[in-house]
């Protein structure tokens, strides 16, 4: 079993696993309460626009994919505020076009061609060292910024009518938020996949919400569970030789279906 | 201080491009206990989002507090409509009640918010409901009407000036409704209340005026119902949009509420 941790693209992808999880157990946890894992999925689909933008331009692909997201995932945001009735329906639109367009582009750019597996399930196995630092740096930027406004975030997510009656800049959080989505999800894209972000988005804290009693203990024990499934995924992987991806997400399932025979804490 | 805690001049808002509210005034004294009442969409809690800035009106002007509406969220407890809030969310009694000591602006909602000063007004609060004995509990595990009591401590807990609550009653059962209306009036010593209900029995104790809105927004300066005034609120005569067939001038803790077997509304 140790041997495992010999090679270095095991070692990376366990950091880079580490990383994501302690990411997607921040924001997922904000992106459950909130309920904007539809918002979130569609961010993370249309960010491939961004990928086949970089690739068509030659441009480099992190700040290029990275500001495409973000200008989709205001757009989103935007929608959301102030057409709220039709906002499911317009943010199915961008996340179909947002896909399409990167296909389009990436079919316009001659000699060159991006692997749509590699970007749904992500290459983990394969997750350059200088990928880390990177992540390293998001990840003390959003706990940071989650620290400094947890009570704001608290606030809004628990009722945001209230927050608003008390005067809460809540469109600044909400924002704030959809952007910290969107740089998250670009990032994690490009080592986990596109269908391993949504997953360890959703699957640890809403396991975690029923057996937590604040807000900050679902982001820890979300990212545990983050960390379990991703190690246990990643081991699971390399004993049986499948995709490492979806090794993840199918432990994170059979976590999330036995879950529910736990007793539910309610007190 | 200013006298006149609310002053709506004639407001008027379309949703959807129906109209909601048409060319409302209303001035609230400072001290008053101001029952807001009148049919299901028929803009109550519409014209409690207008007083706290939440929503905008079409037109009109709106001061609360002395400040454009929005710019006392500090000094006004809220109790928004029950059905608002996540039955999951991972949070305390304590913690809920907590909230209503959120400041307004950026500065207000950075860091953790920790403090044993807001521990203590929490508690204070929770007292006042008499749920101190729960403050540990998640809230996910209270009953519907333990956990209105919650959000009224959330609403109190800042030392309001004015108290904005929009059916403070529902899902709550009649012994606790009466202790609750008990509590309201002895609020009442203290701040402005405004209570938005669509149930007339929440006429019965510390109420000293009535609004009628339906669309169009009758005063009275007293706490009683006349039949006038219920066809003015209500539209049309009784049988078609109300069950209540009879009111007369009396005791207000003596109303005879006629014929149930048709239910209103909810």
């Amino acid at each position: 079993m140790t041997d495992i941790l010999h090679y270095e693209f095991m070692q990376n992808a366990l950091a880079a696993g580490l990383l994501t999880s302690l990411i997607c157990g921040i924001i997922g946890t904000l992106v459950v309460v909130n309920r904007i894992v539809f918002i979130s999925g569609g961010i993370a689909h249309a960010s491939y626009g961004g990928v086949g933008l970089a690739f068509f331009l030659g441009l480099p692909v992190l700040p290029v994919t990275t500001g495409f997201t973000l200008a989709a995932a205001l757009i989103m945001a935007l929608v959301t505020l102030h057409a709220k009735e039709r906002a499911d329906t317009v943010i199915g639109v961008l996340w179909a076009a947002g896909m399409a367009l990167g296909i389009i582009l990436l079919d316009f750019t001659p000699g060159y061609n991006v692997d749509l597996m590699s970007y749904l399930f992500g290459s983990i196995l394969a997750v350059p060292r200088e990928d880390l630092p990177v992540m390293a740096g998001q990840a003390v930027l959003l706990l940071g910024l989650v620290a400094t406004f947890y009570r704001g975030f608290l606030v809004m997510s628990f009722d945001e009518e209230f927050a608003r009656s008390r005067g809460v800049p809540v469109d600044f959080l909400y924002f704030l938020l959809i952007s910290m989505v969107g740089v998250s999800v670009v990032m994690i894209i490009r080592v986990v996949g596109l269908i391993l972000v949504i997953a360890l988005l959703t699957i640890p804290p809403f396991m975690a919400e029923r057996h937590t009693r604040s807000l900050s203990g679902m982001m820890t024990v979300s990212t545990g569970l983050s960390v379990l499934f991703t190690v246990t995924g990643l081991v699971v992987s390399y004993l049986t030789n499948i995709t490492s991806g979806a090794a993840i997400i199918a432990v994170a399932s059979v976590g999330f279906f036995l879950s529910f025979l736990l007793p539910h804490r309610t007190d | 201080m200013v006298e006149h805690v609310i002053e709506l001049k004639d407001v008027s808002l379309a949703l959807g491009g129906a109209p909601v509210l048409e060319h409302v005034s209303l001035t609230v004294r400072r001290g008053d206990f101001l029952a807001v009442l009148g049919p299901n969409g028929g803009g109550k809690s519409t014209l409690l989002k207008v007083m706290l800035g939440l929503t905008r009106p079409d037109s009109g002007t709106v001061r609360v507090l002395g400040a454009p509406a929005g710019e006392a969220g500090g000094r006004i407890g809220y109790l928004p409509q029950f059905t608002h809030v996540s039955g999951s969310f991972p949070i305390t009694v304590l913690d809920a009640v907590r909230m209503g000591l959120v400041r307004p602006g950026l500065a207000g909602v950075a860091g953790m918010g920790r403090g044993a000063r807001e521990v203590e007004l929490a508690d204070r609060a929770l007292s006042r409901v008499n749920m101190e004995e729960h403050r540990d509990r998640k809230l996910a595990g209270l009953s519907g009407g333990q956990k209105q009591r919650v959000f009224i401590a959330r609403a109190l807990v800042g030392d309001p000036e004015l108290l904005l609550m929009d059916e403070p009653t529902a899902s709550v059962d009649s012994a606790s409704r009466n202790s609750l209306f008990h509590l309201l009036a002895e609020l009442n010593r203290e701040m402005t209340v405004v209570m938005v209900s669509h149930d007339l029995s929440s006429l019965a104790s510390g109420v000293k005026s009535v609004a009628c809105v339906n669309r169009t927004l009758h005063f009275h300066d007293a706490p009683e119902i006349t039949g006038e005034m219920f066809k003015m609120s209500y539209g049309g005569s009784g049988d078609a949009c109300c069950p209540v067939e009879l009111v007369t001038h009396g005791e207000v803790p003596h109303r005879v509420l006629l014929n149930h077997d048709r239910e209103e509304g909810e």
